[in-house]
């Protein structure tokens, strides 16, 4: 057990309550076409005009499984180290409901695609591995729309038969920043699969949130209470603080957990009953008859691993062993597959001599400040890892000195400038000829005898104030490691 | 030419062939008696102008490569139609106008066929007298309130009544078989995943299978090899080599091996179908074949599987028809008040039997004693076909436990009703074909039918069966016409 400063307790006079956390994460599968029927998939179309006879349920239509989607899981399930089944069943889940054309969803219910897996989470202290219980696919409802009539509710069927993964961890996360690194993994390993493009906002990617509390030191789960469709992160981190201070509360003064579905309000920060166990919905849940098991070989399975890219952890190794990066830079760096991407491009674009712990602070810092500013993805970056690659060059070589790079940086921003031409049109070429060097030196020692006595009768201080004087001097542009060196002899 | 309607789909194709008749002829013909048959109530809906127009099209350059050159028919109101209503036999369906063709009627029309009209049939198909139909009850050609079994009770009832001269059907648990024979007539059940089910008006996806309804066994074979095509928009149709039926159809079945199985020989079943049975066993050892006893032993499970089993399946299916997106619709206070009102008005008083049937059999707590079970049982069946087929090449039995009953006879016993359907059920549960033929009357003068089972994709053999059998039976279908005043 971790006894690290991380540890997320919920402090009660004498007592102390650890939560339990499970997530059920809904990923919209990245493909062209539904999960069994052939309309596109594309976000933010005209309402109903991505909907087939198939996804409306009309008399007499067939579900025809989409090989690619079933790829898709298959992939995803690789990426979480998971075995995968040879053997599934589409099986139909029963509700009424207006945007549930068919009157039941099409998911897998007792042999899903994917089977057991595990995630690894690079936490402050250490790493921290989640268990996947299982993925499997289904359908997506369409969306009902209570908000256009007082009277009437209106229904898009465009979300209708898209393909959705339903990625279910064990009771393994205990906080809230676990719950979000979890997230952040699972978005990335299926970015860089190429499965989900994990977009928040367009509902691409969003979790129902199990969570329960217990003593510390306990073993026994306690009653857990599942919320809904939570659909950002922060959304998620304020949900379960809130549910688990609710449990805790609730325990203290002595009454149960009801075993319940809850939804959590965004505008009130709270959690709230949406349906007890007793109202729970009986999903009927039985074989799809319209489709057969769904089987895959070996071979199929093979083929597919060959398709694999290098996914975050293997990714992370290889930067720490062959950039002798640490741990935590190389986490930063293949968080996300663009900026792994980007980086080794920088990489590539230094050539023979190149500082890649330079390379990293830059991107980790100027750039990523830029790109926070501006509200960017790293694909979208102003500045293209080639010119980002050519100013550390120059920094590197002694061309300009890391503060002249700033301003260097500040330029490239429009238009993606190549640095080497920024730096000879304003002349910013760092000054490293000695004897240049020497001449400003010995005109401000001339200038500045008393200080210079002072220094020498002891004032160590001032040496700073001859440094400064050069420099200013240069422009700006004096090699500062020169200026010291000069400096030292002549004073 | 008044006998147009007497003769058979090989006759009238091979009429047009030989330019004796027009497809206009010919579908004067159907469409003339067609319209004195009303009392039959065969039609739910009729396309006669337009069929007349395209049989006019079709003489004017006719395609006699086709194998159902401008030969009209109607088709069972379970097949989607495009732009032609469609109602399953329901109120819920009964203001339905398709956008789209199933597969199966599609090829029909590919081969040269013409649309009569859409034929009666119980609601969803869910029924053994065509007395669930919304559009009322559907009179057996043979005799007055007589039913014409079901659930293709119309099919059956035109096919008889030479409203049409072949007509494809739809068979869950015998809907075609039993009312082939109710009224006389030829009809086949083939294997499931044989015939492309895209399109049908889903009532339970495992058993529902298409089918021909015909005079005779060379006729069924016929409109088998059209309708019979691997579909990839039906993920349960099966790819695997099918076969040119008629041109293949021999009366030689010489050293086939016949099963006559003991558990078909039930309590209280009238000694007149035991008779005709009997003589079966003869007519097939007339025509060299041998006849053997088998067993099989979970026979009498498959009638509580199968109300277990499709209820389940259609409890499921008919989730859709809900008043939102098309369809009948109840007005109501609030979104679960529409949708009772609307499934309450819209559904007839069986299809909502069977949905409360299928509802509780698949809720949790009961899954495991009722559908769990069913399926476990209904493997138990189709490994008795598997064991008896070790030793046989086709089963024959009694096609019903007894000849067409009264209209009104059964509608309060539904568990009597549901045990005309003993001798086929077992048949949809193992996926098998199954044929029906006319081979004899009872005391008054009703047809009785004789089933043939065969193996999975078997559906040559007992068609040969068939043939041989009809060449020996002989049997003629008593029809009188009583209701042409």
């Amino acid at each position: 057990m971790s006894k690290n400063s991380s540890e997320y307790l919920i402090n009660r006079k004498d007592k102390q309550y650890e939560v339990v956390i499970g997530l059920e994460v809904h990923a919209q599968v990245l493909s062209e076409s539904k999960l069994f029927s052939t309309s596109a998939t594309k976000f933010g179309a005209e309402p109903n005009t991505q909907v087939s006879l198939v996804d409306a349920a009309f008399p007499g239509m067939l579900p025809v499984i989409n090989e690619f989607c079933v790829k898709q899981a298959i992939k995803t399930g690789i990426g979480l180290n998971a075995k995968i089944n040879n053997r599934s069943v589409f099986d139909r889940k029963n509700y009424f409901y207006a945007d549930l054309p068919q009157g039941y969803q099409i998911s897998q219910f007792k042999d899903p695609i994917v089977g057991e897996g595990k995630v690894i989470l690079d936490m402050p202290d250490g790493q921290k591995e989640v268990g996947i219980e299982r993925l499997h696919l289904e359908q997506d409802a369409g969306k009902s729309i209570h908000d256009l009539d007082p009277q009437n509710t209106f229904v898009d069927l465009n979300r209708s038969g898209v393909a959705l993964m339903e990625i279910v961890s064990k009771p393994d996360l205990r906080s809230p920043d676990e719950v979000s690194v979890y997230i952040k993994k699972l978005r990335s390993i299926m970015q860089y699969l190429g499965t989900c493009d994990g977009n928040m906002q367009e509902g691409s990617l969003r979790a129902d949130v199990n969570i329960s509390v217990r003593a510390k030191g306990s073993k026994e789960f306690g009653t857990r209470c599942e919320i809904k469709n939570v659909n950002s992160i922060k959304f998620m981190q304020m949900a379960i603080e809130y549910e688990a201070n609710r449990q805790v509360n609730l325990i203290e003064e002595g009454k149960l957990i009801d075993q319940e579905t809850r939804l959590f309000d965004t505008k009130k920060n709270e959690t709230r009953s949406m349906r007890s166990k007793e109202d729970a919905h009986d999903y009927r849940y039985f074989p799809d008859p319209d489709l057969l098991p769904l089987e895959v070989s070996d071979e199929f399975i093979d083929e597919l691993k060959k398709d694999i890219p290098e996914l975050p952890d293997v990714k992370k190794k290889r930067f720490i062993d062959k950039f002798k990066l640490s741990p935590y830079e190389a986490t930063i760096l293949v968080s996300d597959i663009n900026i792994a991407k980007y980086f080794e491009e920088v990489v590539a674009k230094m050539g023979k001599n190149k500082d890649i712990k330079l390379a990293v602070n830059w991107i980790t810092g100027e750039l990523f400040a830029v790109l926070n500013k501006k509200n960017l993805e790293i694909s979208q970056s102003p500045v293209s890892a080639k010119n980002l690659a050519i100013l550390i060059n120059l920094i590197k070589n002694g061309t300009i000195s890391g503060k002249i790079a700033k301003t260097v940086f500040e330029l490239m921003l429009e238009g993606d400038k190549d640095p080497q031409k920024i730096v000879e049109e304003k002349g910013l070429k760092q000054q490293s000829d000695p004897k240049t060097i020497e001449a400003l030196i010995d005109k401000i020692i001339n200038d500045n005898r008393e200080k210079a006595i002072e220094y020498k009768q002891g004032k160590e201080k001032l040496f700073g104030f001859f440094v400064g004087q050069t420099m200013k001097a240069s422009g700006g542009k004096a090699n500062p490691q020169l200026i010291n060196e000069i400096l030292k002899k002549k004073l | 030419m008044s006998d147009i309607t007497k003769q058979s789909l090989t006759q009238l194709v091979e009429n047009i062939k030989n330019k004796k008749l027009s497809s206009t002829d010919i579908t004067k013909a159907f469409i003339e008696r067609s319209e004195k048959s009303k009392e039959l109530n065969s039609y739910i809906t009729d396309d006669f102008t337009s069929a007349l127009e395209k049989a006019k099209k079709f003489d004017q350059k006719p395609n006699l490569n086709l194998k159902l050159p401008g030969v009209p028919m109607a088709v069972k109101d379970l097949f989607c139609t495009k732009n032609i209503k469609t109602t399953a036999g329901s109120k819920i369906l009964s203001n339905f106008v398709p956008t789209y063709e199933s597969t199966v009627t599609e090829n029909i029309w590919n081969e040269g066929a013409i649309l009569l009209g859409k034929l009666n049939c119980d609601e969803f198909a869910m029924g053994s007298s065509n007395e669930t139909s919304f559009f009322g009850n559907v009179q057996n050609p043979i005799d007055e309130n007589l039913v014409p079994g079901g659930s293709s009770g119309g099919s059956a009832s035109a096919v008889a009544g030479q409203l049409t001269p072949i007509t494809i059907g739809t068979d869950t648990g015998g809907s075609i078989r039993q009312p082939a024979s109710f009224t006389g007539i030829v009809g086949l059940k083939p294997t499931y995943g044989s015939c492309s089910r895209y399109g049908i008006v889903a009532f339970a996806s495992s058993l529902d299978q298409a089918g021909p309804m015909a005079q005779n066994v060379r006729d069924c074979a016929l409109l088998q090899e059209v309708i019979s095509t691997y579909d990839t928009k039906d993920s349960t149709s099966i790819d695997f080599k099918r076969k040119q039926y008629s041109k293949e159809l021999t009366n030689n079945i010489k050293g086939k091996k016949i099963g006559i199985p003991k558990e078909y020989r039930i309590d209280g079943m009238p000694k007149e179908i035991e008779d005709l049975w009997q003589k079966g066993v003869q007519y097939v050892k007339d025509c060299g074949a041998e006849t053997i006893d088998i067993s099989l032993p979970h026979t009498s499970y498959a009638l509580p599987t199968y109300y277990i089993v499709a209820p389940a399946e259609a409890s499921s299916n008919l989730a859709r028809y809900d008043g939102v997106k098309y369809g009948f619709r109840a007005q109501g206070e609030n979104l679960i008040d529409m949708y009772e009102k609307t499934r309450s008005e819209g559904f007839g008083a069986e299809v909502q039997r069977r949905i409360m049937i299928g509802t509780y059999v698949l809720s949790s707590g009961y899954y495991d004693a009722y559908y769990l079970k069913a399926q476990k049982v209904r493997n138990l069946i189709k490994n008795d076909f598997d064991e008896a087929y070790k030793k046989v090449d086709a089963i024959l039995t009694p096609s019903t436990p007894s000849s067409a009953f009264k209209i009104g006879e059964k509608t309060n016993d539904p568990v009597s009703m549901y045990l005309n359907d003993i001798f086929t059920v077992p048949v949809n549960l193992a996926g098998l074909p199954g044929i029906s033929i006319p081979a004899g009357h009872d005391s008054k003068g009703y047809p009785l039918g004789l089933q043939i089972i065969g193996k999975a994709f078997d559906e040559q053999n007992i068609l040969n069966i068939a043939y041989a059998m009809e060449e020996k039976i002989d049997f003629k279908n008593k029809i009188t016409d009583w209701w042409i005043k």
